[in-house]
């Protein structure tokens, strides 16, 4: 059989061209949490807001599910989510584990005392690094994991009405 | 004696300097490779982004610790994903390594056939 050379060429330049497409299409090129999803967390070892003890990975295991939620007072959509968080405490029961995040502790008390407290544990993370741990982009952002420390969800950005839907059926499906 | 004071206290300078020099060209090499995953195609050494300022003291810390490039990009992989670093890695990537030089021995494969054809072409 004769094999015409051009073609061939042709066809091998065309299907890489292709393929190159193909891989790309696959690529994201934004952040996403698809990573962090059935990875288990980092251990960690964290001061309370108050300094007086520390709260490890250990003390979440207890919970069947544990939200991590990632904050500060000069975070304006902290703000906004702030509402969904005491639901979620308030109607769900589920802890709410507060890392505030490069906050002053003042600060954080009178937001707070504002707006009420949400959360079963509140730590600090003074410098961020420790949240970088748990693959944090900004605040707000929340980890659902469960009591064998695995991420279920991530939630980038403010706690929205449809996640507190989601965490709700997720927490059904015990 | 005061000679070879002035010997030690000059090399120890020397030493220092070099291994702060080590230490910073590491770093940077880190902060070029690794992507600014809020920014617009910027790497966390050209961005002063909150995310970019935490990345670097990780960063610094874990070279601190000792720890070599590919175990500080395999600990941000892990938690951001492959494209948080610009150059691929080798392992996962492969394919994409591999494919300039595939392409290269086929087109080497490709000339030599055509121009074999030709040569015989002529002859007949």
């Amino acid at each position: 059989m004769k094999i015409n050379f051009k073609i061939t060429l042709v066809l091998i330049t065309v299907s890489f061209i292709l393929f190159v497409f193909f891989l790309s299409l696959g690529q994201k090129s934004q952040y996403d949490t698809r990573d962090l999803i059935g990875k288990k967390i980092d251990n960690f070892n964290l001061k309370t807001l108050e300094g007086e003890k520390n709260i490890t990975e250990v003390d979440l295991m207890d919970n069947e599910y544990t939200l991590i939620n990632f904050w500060a007072s000069w975070c304006s959509p902290c703000r906004a989510e702030h509402k969904y968080l005491i639901k979620i405490k308030n109607n769900l029961g589920l802890k709410i584990l507060g890392v505030n995040f490069k906050d002053k502790n003042k600060n954080a008390i009178d937001f707070l005392n504002e707006l009420g407290n949400p959360y079963s544990y509140i730590v600090k993370d003074n410098s961020g690094k420790h949240s970088i741990k748990f693959g944090v982009y900004g605040i707000p952002e929340s980890i659902l994991i469960n009591k064998d420390l695995i991420v279920v969800k991530k939630f980038i950005g403010p706690i929205k009405k449809e996640d507190l839907e989601l965490i709700s059926k997720i927490l059904k499906n015990l | 004696m005061r000679l070879i004071y002035t010997f030690l206290i000059f090399f120890s300078f020397l030493f220092f300097n070099l291994f702060a020099k080590d230490i910073s060209t590491k770093e940077a090499e880190i902060f070029k490779n690794i992507r600014c995953l809020i920014c617009q195609g910027q790497s966390i050494a050209d961005s002063n982004s909150e995310f970019s300022q935490t990345l670097k003291l990780v960063v610094k810390d874990q070279i601190k610790e000792g720890k070599s490039k590919e175990e500080i990009y395999d600990f941000l992989i892990e938690k951001y994903g492959e494209w948080i670093v610009y150059k691929p890695t080798f392992s996962k990537n492969f394919i994409l390594w591999l494919l300039p030089y595939i392409f290269l021995l086929l087109g080497g494969i490709v000339l030599f056939l055509l121009i074999k054809k030709r040569e015989n072409t002529k002859t007949n």
